[in-house]
């Protein structure tokens, strides 16, 4: 559905800060696919996602959506069709305006006109649909998103997008900034979205576990590469360790942060 | 006295309107209102002098207020200046447009003329007292605006031009491109200011390059002391409603200083410094209050 060919990414180009941060990337991303994507810090996990989402357009390669070639179409084009969750929170949301309001700028995608949508029956539809969440928000539709925790925030912020049913979800890190406990609830409703509509979806973490644990796809990125790309029954066999030894085998160095991976 | 305060609170709100919608709904601190506020007046008395409907001759300096608006938005969006720059670099280049407008002169009379004001005081004497025809009048049409700026932010594009000023890149996300946010607001912001220059050089009687020397802080003056009259909300409503109160309430201190500031030895110069030290003084009061605020919270929570 999206495919990325023979893309490079070299930030400062010219200087002493020259940095190549994604190097002859191919990736093609099948419908239906949920690929979980793991790296050390300064892997090129984010920067991936920016080219994807088109927060930046790559120096060599190109990039295309079901034929089309979007390399250089502009992030607020794309968000009309990819959905994207910050690992901070408050990105997501209006702060400062109700739960309610939030709801209807992010119900349709695309330029608004001078329409007066929020009416009872919206209000209605706005509700049945906050249920799921299971955090009582349903109750809560006219207060200000400042009231309401990180939690809430990315779990709405999570519900609103799937609500536009975008063909491309992009999770950077989104339970990153969460607590434990928090953490969980937004991970497994995901999970049960993505399920449930079907969505194509890619997702960094930090967690091996929860790389392993859920979607059909993993990458393993390294230094600006793709060095492991494993999907069905080869990735439901793997483990945290096979996963370490894997990257000993392909780089002869160790994983930067295994001791705190396996921790977990 | 008090009928002029009001009179003239009201007409100034108009503009206090539109420098709340750019400083505070689009977060966008836009200066170019120094520069439209006069052409508004300038494009008012060019109509009246021309014989035009004074109806149309209002319309115009609401559409050139409008791309006054647009003008900095684009130098903004499209070239990458800083909001505050572009804002400078229109409003200097309005100086230059305005004298051209007013015929090369910086100072043109109507007093004489047939106006709106007069065209409505004619039509509305005997109805009622004369003194108060136009506090009526612009209490409707300073309502009406702000009614009408009210209903706009209710719509799904106000919505998500509130949503913007609160975080852009929800917008984004949204597949909206944030620079046409941006020049649909300083538009609007601008064309009211324009309206406001209008009806202003009718009821000074003239128009003058002059006119818009520093208005941006009056209207900033005024915004801030209309949200120290609410403790917190976030109706629209609420918001413009308390911009008006703030213009007037700023145009009552304005005008004890003009005609009460003798007392203290100080002269009509010395307005501009006033104006200064009360937006000083009310962002200290306004950190206090929430230092306090948060002090109370702390309380109650032990």
């Amino acid at each position: 559905m999206i495919a990325i060919k023979n893309v490079s990414v070299i930030f400062n180009q010219g200087t002493v800060n020259e940095n190549q941060a994604l190097r002859d990337i191919n990736l093609n991303i099948k419908e239906g696919d949920f690929i979980t994507i793991i790296g050390s810090n300064g892997a090129g996990k984010s920067t991936l996602f920016n080219l994807i989402a088109g927060t930046i357009t790559p120096a060599v390669g190109s990039i295309h959506a079901s034929g089309r070639t979007i390399t250089r179409e502009p992030e607020y084009k794309r968000a009309q069709y990819i959905g994207r969750i910050f690992q901070n929170p408050l990105l997501g949301t209006a702060s400062n305006m109700s739960l309610e309001d939030n709801m209807m700028i992010t119900y349709r995608k695309g330029f608004k006109w001078l329409k007066r949508s929020l009416n009872s029956k919206m209000r209605e539809y706005f509700r049945s649909e906050l249920v799921q969440l299971k955090m009582g928000l349903e109750q809560r539709m006219k207060e200000n998103l400042v009231m309401f925790s990180g939690g809430q925030r990315q779990a709405l912020t999570l519900l609103m997008m799937v609500l536009s049913k975008p063909s491309l979800i992009l999770l950077d890190e989104h339970t990153a900034a969460l607590d434990p406990k928090n953490a969980e609830i937004v991970l497994e409703l995901t999970d049960k979205f993505i399920r449930e509509f079907k969505l194509t979806s890619m997702m960094i973490t930090h967690n091996m576990s929860h790389a392993i644990e859920y979607g059909n796809r993993l990458l393993m990125m390294d230094q600006g590469e793709i060095i492991f790309d494993v999907s069905g029954d080869a990735k439901k066999e793997l483990t945290v360790e096979k996963l370490i030894d894997k990257f000993h085998e392909l780089r002869h160095r160790g994983f930067e942060n295994d001791r705190a991976l396996l921790s977990d | 006295m008090i009928e002029s305060i009001l009179v003239e609170g009201l007409i100034y709100g108009i503009m206090v309107l539109g420098v709340f919608i750019t400083f505070r709904v689009l977060d966008f601190p836009d200066l170019t209102v120094d520069g439209s506020f006069p052409l508004g007046a300038a494009l008012m008395v060019q109509g009246i002098l021309l014989g035009m409907n004074g109806w149309l001759a209002l319309l115009i300096a609401f559409i050139g207020g409008v791309l006054a608006g647009v003008v900095t938005a684009l130098i903004h969006n499209h070239l990458k200046v800083p909001n505050l720059l572009a804002g400078i670099l229109t409003m200097t280049m309005l100086y230059s447009i305005n004298i051209r407008i007013l015929g090369n002169r910086a100072n043109v009379p109507v007093i004489d003329q047939k106006t709106l004001l007069s065209d409505v005081s004619s039509r509305l004497s005997g109805l009622i007292p004369d003194e108060y025809i136009l506090l009526v009048f612009f209490v409707v049409v300073a309502l009406g605006i702000k009614l009408l700026v009210d209903l706009f932010f209710h719509t799904d594009l106000g919505m998500t031009i509130s949503a913007m000023g609160n975080n852009e890149q929800m917008v984004v996300s949204q597949g909206i491109n944030p620079k046409t946010l941006k020049t649909i607001g300083l538009a609007l912001s601008n064309g009211l200011v324009a309206v406001s220059g209008a009806f202003a050089a009718q009821y000074l009687g003239f128009a003058d390059v002059g006119l818009g020397q520093g208005i941006i802080i009056s209207g900033l003056a005024s915004v801030m002391i209309g949200e120290f009259l609410v403790r917190k909300s976030n109706h629209i409503g609420v918001l413009t409603l308390c911009a008006l109160a703030g213009s007037i309430l700023f145009h009552a201190v304005m005008y004890v200083g003009r005609y009460y500031g003798y007392v203290i030895q100080m002269t009509p110069n010395d307005l501009n410094l006033i104006k200064g030290l009360l937006i000083i003084i009310l962002l200290v009061l306004t950190q206090s209050r929430k230092l306090n605020m948060a002090a109370i919270k702390a309380m109650v929570q032990k």
